[in-house]
């Protein structure tokens, strides 16, 4: 190991030995490696090793035009891929000044909130097995199946989505996916319920996680945390809020702030706003039901790729399907930032377009990457087993870690 | 408080540090300025400690390569003022043979990856950076793969050529 920080402790009683958790280690929930200094049970020091599953999308993107990138943005956090889907989306309406219906900006708020839901599901599901609750865990996963089922009804897939299109979607909400969410919506409460009751109050649960890895409020921002992670540390900075996109200013919905920033707080965080993003996808739904049940995409012909039948029989749509295929529409110079609100937190694309039919250069500001630095200094002086129970509840997805 | 007008942030910015900050856009309403390499240490404390600013966010670090630039290497920031709800991006442009420019670490402990992982792309060195090497390439790669000159694939293909793309 390179540059590993030595350990300057005098005492010649004193042995530490070398611990690998990682690369593929059942309790790191994905490829990444600390190589931890123990002493005894307590760890000394460690070392983050990243960069396992690191594909270049960045690079990739420079050659790729704006469409063929949203495949690339569903690999990042793969356990929520349609909030990064939208966000790319978004982020290239911004730059192009498309403003999208209202029909398509609720559709989108479902998705993303029942994203949400699926990837909290995972997080809250982990973390009570990493501290010996199976049960609550294989309970809660029927439901992220229930939401899979729900974005293969849409888009045709289950876990790399590539959902939604440039403008809109690709295709109409049909009956069987409204059914399927109201289902879904009006099934999961009560199951979410029994999840709080089994865990909020269990004193195993409580004994382990409360007061672990408490961060202040301070130490998160210094460290750039976003999301339920920066929230419970007591910040109340959500996108969501701050800087709405897709008509979130007109839902009524709360942001949950903790207290400490420990492991139990950002576990009711995480509880919290799977309430919250219920309340909205029944407020989406309500307000889908005023607007006219067609309009499923903005009218951007230069864009969105028209319906095949229409490319077969007219000229228009034949001529922009050439357009969009062979990459000779016009798109402006520009700078654009664009963030949402993503599971982890604050999922920003910096895109830097010089004209072309790709990104002259696009950053992913991925929050896995950002709030994971902390892990390696936080443990110092932690028990192994905390360590533990503070990796699964910083959520670290190995997609976004190394893009 | 509400948002700070891109006039009046370009105002202090200009009082503190006369001819050292230029405006070079705000698209969307994102004031965009360039520094000078010689007081961005300078500028970044100045806009997280200043009372009325308070940018303590840093949303993002990174660079971008313009081969055919004087200073082809721009290192671009974005901060982020929580209690305004203000943006700002800032840019630093480098020569290639002047790669330096001091780390943001000592402002933001999250930086430090921000800047590691800018260092492993493009190259730039983070002088005073706690722990400047490699974090998602192998350590012993020895170029910059991010630069524009590294192609992405087999320079022999023809078909994704630049110019199919509109460059």
């Amino acid at each position: 190991m390179q540059n590993h920080p030595v350990y300057t402790d005098t005492d010649p009683q004193s042995e530490y030995s070398t611990l690998n958790l990682g690369p593929t280690h059942p309790a790191t929930h994905g490829v990444f490696q600390n190589v931890l200094q123990l002493d005894g049970e307590r760890i000394v020091s460690g070392v983050s090793t990243i960069g396992y599953i690191h594909r270049a999308f960045e690079k990739i993107a420079e050659h790729r035009p704006f469409y063929q990138i949203t495949p690339l943005t569903d690999r990042l956090n793969y356990c929520s891929s349609p909030i990064n889907n939208m966000g790319w989306h978004m982020t290239v309406e911004k730059l192009l000044n498309i403003t999208t219906p209202k029909r398509v900006d609720y559709m989108r708020i479902i998705i993303m909130e029942l994203a949400r839901i699926a990837d909290h599901i995972i997080c809250n599901g982990v973390l009570g097995v990493d501290t010996g609750a199976f049960t609550g865990f294989l309970y809660m996963m029927e439901y992220r199946e229930e939401i899979y089922e729900i974005y293969e009804e849409i888009c045709g897939s289950r876990l790399t989505t590539n959902i939604g299109r440039i403008g809109g979607f690709e295709r109409n909400f049909n009956q069987i996916a409204f059914d399927k969410i109201r289902k879904f919506v009006k099934k999961f409460p009560p199951v979410l319920k029994e999840f709080e009751a089994l865990f909020n109050r269990n004193r195993i649960f409580v004994d382990r996680t409360r007061g672990v890895a408490a961060v202040s409020a301070e130490g998160a921002l210094s460290y750039s945390w976003s999301g339920p992670l920066l929230r419970a540390a007591g910040v109340d900075y959500d996108v969501r809020a701050m800087e709405p996109y897709s008509s979130y200013d007109e839902f009524d919905f709360e942001v949950p702030v903790g207290e400490n920033g420990d492991v139990y707080n950002r576990f009711l965080v995480r509880n919290e706003e799977m309430w919250q993003s219920l309340r909205l996808i029944e407020q989406a739904l309500d307000k889908i039901e005023k607007e006219p049940s067609d309009i499923f995409h903005a009218d951007v012909p230069a864009f969105y790729l028209p319906p095949k039948e229409e490319v077969h029989n007219n000229m228009e749509a034949l001529i922009y399907h050439f357009k969009i295929v062979m990459g000779e529409v016009e798109t402006p110079t520009a700078e654009v930032y664009h963030s949402v609100e993503g599971a982890n937190g604050e999922l920003g694309f910096y895109l830097v377009n010089d004209g072309g039919r790709s990104p002259y250069r696009l950053h992913f500001r991925r929050p896995s990457f950002i709030n994971y630095q902390m892990y390696a200094p936080m443990s110092r002086g932690m028990l192994l087993s905390d360590a533990i129970i503070n990796m699964s509840s910083l959520n670290v997805i190995a997609g976004e870690l190394d893009a | 408080m509400g948002k700070i007008a891109n006039e009046e942030l370009l105002k202090r910015l200009d009082e503190n540090f006369a001819g050292k900050v230029t405006q070079t856009g705000a698209d969307f309403g994102l004031l965009t300025v360039e520094i000078d390499p010689s007081v961005i240490t300078e500028v970044l404390t100045f806009l997280e400690t200043d009372a009325a600013l308070q940018f303590i966010f840093l949303t993002d670090l990174t660079a971008i390569h313009y081969p055919e630039l004087e200073k082809p290497i721009g290192v671009i920031y974005h901060l982020h003022s929580l209690t305004t709800n203000t943006r700002i991006r800032l840019k630093v442009f480098l020569s290639l043979d002047n790669l330096h420019i001091p780390t943001a670490s000592t402002i933001w402990d999250g930086a430090n990856w921000m800047e590691r992982e800018t260092y492993d792309f493009f190259g730039v060195i983070f002088d005073g950076h706690p722990d400047l090497r490699r974090i998602l390439n192998v350590d012993d790669m020895t170029v910059f793969p991010m630069r524009k000159e590294y192609p992405l694939e087999d320079p022999n293909r023809v078909d994704k050529k630049d110019y199919f793309f509109g460059r």
